[in-house]
């Protein structure tokens, strides 16, 4: 084929060999940019297939419809080849790219290193999220607390041992010689949100109250004079102990699984009668499974009824509280009370992941 | 807190043989008496008695003579090779012993207190096969010199034998927690009591009064109760027993079983008297008291201090008195009652101490008001093992018996004869007697207890159960040990304990159906998740500040975050204070973790700060009943406010170098950005504007966050940098600090109402605004957006971005270039060319009017375009 001698639209041996030659060299292209050398040589408008196309204007009218009829199936083919060739060839590129584009996608992706919840406050909130399914609802008080919430209505007199047990923090009276006498402390236990809730909500009630607390221990590995408790209130008609004990099984299993159980024993406290502690058994525990102290509770005081209103000929109640760091450290296995309050950003990382 | 050796429990009831310490506080904790600690015996491995067979005494070089000696120990000799035993070979530096005398050998393998284990050893050129013990080496008292020789403790027993067993000293103690309801517990007779219901096991009622203890008691030393100011209209002592005994050899010491009882429960042997008045407290639960005779002039009179009373007390402190005090006094030639001997059942004084010379005692045993023991042993801080029985309540029907085992001990030890006569005031009120409807402890526990169970268990206690059997409520008179049994529920509580906590069902309750949480409580949880997602990590601090601290951060002299409220009796005197932000404890949070090498930290907090607001004076109210509602609002208008707030801290790099190029450095728009995103969690819209004047802030960038109508939310920006300095945080360290409440507060209540998403296209558009720099942005773009949504195409504003703040020599020193993107929508039609442009010309137009704003490139500079 030369650019000199036109193909005849007549031709069909020329014709035939130009399809010939334009599908062998679409075959031979070995990339896009030889397909299209290829395409401008043999669909170009300067190609003998064109050219020869273009001729077909000058034929007497009855070779018209031959060559036209050859000419055009000579072209079809040819592009057909093209384009068939065209998206092998774009496929094959374009499988190259992306190898080509490939990246190591182990290299580390932390451009922002992670945050994350402080275990105390996560526990805090799936204790009340358990409570919450239960049809309970979480109470709240003020962590610095009147004595009469503290410790009055919760049935601890004046002169009450237990009162003097309690390691509090109390606060000064500005007006006051030596600062006594004000009436206010930092709350030494969730109880007095039991005598608020009382005393603001509709019985029955049913309500839990994680929240911080404070008692003048020094910090060391088992004491904190910061801590958080959980408060439990009950109070419907015709409660008894075995509703205390099945709520602190449900919340037993809850927090520390199907195989936890709850074992209660005679214990004191002013705002409970019958009182009880409460020991969890602990599969954990170290030197082999054994029963642990949980918290303290029991039937609510008829005193603390009273002082909130409520008539204890009617209505009866249950109470618990536990402490929220001894439920962490045991389902944590934390030896250290310090690291849990010190507000190492390493201590509340480790808790990515809890959900 | 109380200690049982078991030897000592076992007298007063029946103890199975070999029962271990551990056993024991297993039994007692099913009836509530808590393990504090399992005490080991004090002497382990072989003590065994001993004969002394040869002494041989051997001056030394350094001039002290030891006593080489042959010891028959029984079973425990020497085997020679021909199987025969011999005698050990011991060397001993005491010489209060001699041939003949049976002694107490600690052979090698025996571990005596200290712990100090006994092995052969070499010495003074003998092989040493064991020790010759003295009192002080087994733990037995002082003495230190005197070998013990058996036959002077009134003992006898074979070569050989046991001496742990003889002397008590295998005894594992167990020491247990009592309630402070428990007060009779807090002796022998009250554990083995309770040991007995745990068990079933015989138990031997030691304070029972005797028909001699209940005989009309006449002529004996004059005493007088004249308490003319009781608390609370509770007499202070309601019984008074007293007895004289003659003739008694004081300086004798008290026996060494006694000693060895007393050491064990944790006191010191100190003499007789005083070794036998214990010693009975302990058994029988019984303080008491004996004085030198010869210092005591008749009458006694019990009474309130007057303000010039004063005592020395025992333990050598001179005390002002205060006249709640209830004291016991005497009446010297000065006068009726003028001589004060003792704190009544706190502690005595010195001046009528028993001492070595006494011959003449006088024994007390009184019965005192348990509030009134206890505020004089809190107000002179003397929590004597008196005062400790009497504030938990003490069976006021021991008196007589607790002195007759006193004096019957005196006399049996020191010699002597007692009096005749007794003195026994007695003004004690009968014990009240209870209703309980028999079904209540079924109704309270959940257990279906019967009829005759609940009075079986009551009488099982020592109560009386008025026998009417067909009642359903019944009369109960409690035992006099048991003041702490007031009211129904107590019995149902006794019952329960007795019949077993194990037996109570487990049911769960079903709740009425609940609103689930609260707005804020959700709304916490949820600021708390989003900075954690963004890469804050949460801590908690501890509330407590001291001055330091806001010198620290600079914080003015008249900063209102100064003013704190204050705790009586803080931690530490440092820190005194409940913090008012938060910032001043995270700020340390974040300090301690830079000191730990943390080189790049988000920290944050979510807290309750307390503001000094309020009378801080809060009513005294008495419990057990309902205060008016004019008091619950005394009460609660005496709490100072105590909102809640988040605050958060971040410094270094906040977004790291890697692999993929350089990092970022935290600055005050992380602070900023954490704030805001606080509030958009919440549905809050706030508004920024700079604050210059407020620390621990860098002046120059620092933004107050407000709500709409100005209610300030809170601060955020970069730290001022002598506040970083002083902490030593890595420079331009940023933090906020956003009210709670107040966001909260301003939480819509109303559900989102949504805008329906257009299909129609988007028209997108840019503008560059120039304005004097001194303009904040905020405004412009508030300009902008106002301009925007009202044109004449309606609001049809979808999204307004200021995407970049331009100043250059061209615009001219004082001028900013601020661009916008506009975004623009309608909701029902394509917008045409000249519904876009109209936008545009209007938000110019309000950026104008507002900010002076003038589009760039239509200055009169000329100056092109960007």
């Amino acid at each position: 084929m030369s650019d000199s001698a036109t193909l005849s639209p007549l031709d069909a041996d020329g014709i035939s060999a130009a399809v010939d030659a334009a599908l062998a060299a679409f075959a031979a292209a070995r990339d896009l940019d030889e397909l299209k050398d290829a395409r401008l040589a043999h669909v170009g408008e300067r190609s003998p297939l064109a050219l020869a196309n273009r001729a077909i204007g000058g034929l007497a009218p009855a070779d018209k419809a031959v060559a036209g009829k050859s000419l055009g199936a000579a072209r079809g083919r040819v592009s057909g080849a093209l384009a068939a060739r065209q998206s092998a060839l774009e496929e094959e590129r374009d499988a190259r790219v992306l190898v080509e584009e490939s990246v190591d996608v182990t290299l580390p992706v932390d451009r922002v290193a992670p945050g994350g919840r402080h275990p105390l406050e996560l526990v805090q909130e799936q204790i009340g999220d358990v409570f919450v399914a239960m049809g309970w609802e979480i109470a709240e008080g003020p962590e610095l607390e009147t004595e009469w919430f503290n410790f009055d209505a919760l049935n601890f007199g004046v002169d009450h041992p237990a009162r003097q047990m309690q390691d509090t923090f109390f606060v000064a009276d500005p007006a006051s010689p030596d600062g006594s006498g004000s009436g206010l402390v930092l709350r030494t236990h969730t109880s007095p949100v039991q005598a608020r809730a009382l005393l603001e909500r509709d019985l029955p009630v049913y309500v839990v109250c994680p929240g911080r607390t404070f008692r003048t221990d020094e910090l060391d590995a088992t004491h904190t004079p910061v801590f958080h408790q959980v408060e439990g209130l009950a109070v419907d008609k015709g409660l008894t102990m075995a509703h205390l004990k099945g709520t602190l099984d449900h919340f037993a299993r809850a927090v520390f699984g199907p195989e936890a159980r709850t074992r209660l024993r005679p214990s004191f406290f002013p705002f409970t009668e019958p009182s009880a502690e409460m020991d969890l058994w602990f599969p954990q525990k170290k030197g082999g499974p054994g029963w642990i102290e949980w918290g303290g509770c029991g039937m609510v005081n008829p005193n603390v009824l009273r002082a909130c209103g409520v008539d204890p000929e009617v209505y009866s109640g249950f109470a618990f509280g536990m402490g929220i760091e001894r439920t962490v450290m045991l389902r944590h296995g934390i030896a250290d009370m310090r690291d849990m309050v010190e507000g190492d950003v390493r201590f509340s990382l480790q808790f990515e992941g809890t959900i | 807190m109380p200690r049982i050796p078991l030897s000592w429990l076992a007298e007063h009831v029946e103890l199975p043989a070999g029962t271990t310490a551990a056993q024991l506080a297993a039994d007692l904790v099913r009836v509530g008496l808590e393990e504090e600690a399992v005490h080991p015996a004090a002497v382990s491995g072989p003590l065994v008695v001993g004969q002394v067979v040869e002494l041989t005494p051997e001056p030394q070089k350094n001039g002290k003579t030891i006593n080489w000696c042959r010891v028959d120990v029984g079973a425990h000799n020497e085997q020679a090779d021909d199987g025969t035993l011999t005698p050990r070979g011991i060397v001993c530096g005491a010489h209060n012993f001699g041939v003949g005398d049976r002694v107490v050998v600690a052979l090698p393998g025996a571990v005596l207190p200290g712990p100090f284990p006994i092995a052969s050893r070499k010495t003074y050129g003998h092989v040493s096969d064991g020790m010759i013990c003295s009192a002080r080496e087994l733990g037995l008292g002082d003495d230190h010199d005197g070998i013990i020789v058996i036959s002077r403790l009134g003992l006898d027993a074979e070569p050989g034998a046991d001496a742990r067993e003889l002397l008590g000293l295998g005894d594992e103690v167990l020491e247990i927690n009592v309630t402070p309801d428990r007060g009779y517990c807090f002796a022998m007779r009250g554990v083995a009591r309770e040991y007995g219901h745990a068990t079933g096991a015989a138990f031997a009622d030691h304070g029972v009064a005797t028909p001699a203890d209940t005989a009309p008691a006449t002529g004996g030393f004059r005493v007088e109760i004249a308490d003319d100011a009781p608390i609370s209209g509770r007499a202070g002592c309601d019984r008074f027993v007293a007895q004289v005994v003659r003739g008694v050899d004081a300086s004798r010491p008290s026996p060494t079983w006694m000693q060895t009882r007393l050491t064990q429960a944790g006191m010191r042997p100190i003499s007789l008297a005083v070794d036998v008045t214990n010693y009975v407290m302990l058994d029988l639960g019984q303080p008491l008291h004996a004085y030198d005779l010869a210092g005591v002039s008749e009458p006694i009179v019990v009474r309130r201090a007057v303000p010039a009373d004063r005592l020395t007390t025992l333990d050598g402190v001179d005390r002002a008195l205060h006249p709640e005090d209830l004291l016991i006094t005497d009446s010297p030639a000065a006068g009726h009652g003028t001589r004060v001997l003792g704190l009544a059942g706190v502690m005595g004084g010195a001046d009528s101490e028993v001492g070595s010379g006494t011959s003449d005692l006088l024994v007390e045993a009184a019965h005192f008001d348990p509030v009134s023991v206890a505020r004089t042993a809190r107000r002179h801080k003397l929590p004597s093992e008196a005062a400790k029985r009497f504030e938990r309540g003490v069976d006021p029907a021991l008196p007589r018996v607790a002195v007759r085992r006193v004096v019957e001990l005196l006399l049996e030890h020191g010699g002597g004869t007692a009096d005749p006569s007794l003195t026994d005031v007695d003004r004690t009120e009968p014990v009240p007697v209870v209703r309980l409807s028999l079904d209540l402890p079924a109704r309270l526990v959940g257990v279906p207890y019967t009829h005759d169970e609940v009075r079986a268990t009551l009488e099982e206690i020592g109560c009386t159960v008025a026998s009417d059997s067909g009642a359903d409520v019944v009369e109960v008179t409690v035992p006099t040990w048991r003041p702490d049994l007031r009211v129904d529920v107590d019995l149902v509580e006794e019952v329960a304990r007795l019949r077993g906590y194990d037996a109570i069902p487990s049911v769960v309750p079903s709740a009425p159906a609940g609103r689930g949480l609260t707005v804020a409580q959700r709304g916490r949880r949820a600021v708390a998740r989003a900075l954690a997602d963004d890469g804050f990590v949460e801590t908690l601090s501890y509330p407590f500040v001291g001055t330091h601290q806001h010198d620290e951060l600079a914080l003015p002299a008249d900063d209102e975050r100064r003013r704190a409220v204050v705790l009586l009796n803080p931690i530490s005197d440092e820190q005194p204070e409940m913090r008012t932000h938060l910032l001043v404890t995270l700020l340390d949070t974040a300090r301690r973790n830079v000191a730990r090498g943390a080189t790049d930290l988000a920290l944050f907090e979510v807290g309750a700060v307390t503001l000094p607001t309020g009378p801080l004076v809060a009513p005294m109210l008495p419990g057990a009943r309902r205060p008016s509602d004019e008091d619950l609002a005394r009460l609660e208008a005496a709490v100072p406010p105590q909102p809640r707030r988040v605050a958060g801290v971040v410094a270094g790099m906040r977004e790291r170098a890697g692999w993929w190029g350089p990092g970022r450095r935290a600055d005050h728009t992380d602070a900023v950005g954490a704030a805001l995103r606080v509030a958009s969690v919440l549905g809050v819209e706030v508004r920024v504007v700079a604050d210059r004047d407020r620390a621990p802030w860098h002046p120059g960038r620092t933004a107050r966050i407000e709500l709409a109508d100005g209610t300030l939310v809170g601060h955020a920006g970069e730290l001022h940098p002598k506040v970083v300095s002083a902490l030593r945080l890595p420079a331009r360290a940023a933090a906020f600090e956003v009210d709670l409440d107040v966001l909260l507060g301003a939480h819509p209540d109303a559900p989102v109402q949504a805008v329906p998403v257009s299909a129609f296209p988007v028209a997108k558009e840019d503008l560059a605004l120039v304005v004097a720099r001194t303009v904040p942005a905020a405004e412009v773009f508030e300009a902008v957006r106002v301009g925007a949504s009202s044109s004449p195409a309606g609001d049809v504003l979808e999204e307004l971005r200021l995407f970049d703040d331009y100043t250059s020599e061209e615009l001219g020193s004082g001028q900013r270039s601020l661009a916008f993107s506009l975004r623009l929508r309608a909701a029902d039609r394509t917008l045409t060319a000249q519904e876009t442009a109209a936008v545009r010309e209007s938000a110019v137009a309000e950026a104008g009017r507002r900010v002076g704003a003038v589009l760039r490139g239509s200055q009169d500079s000329g100056l092109p375009t960007a």
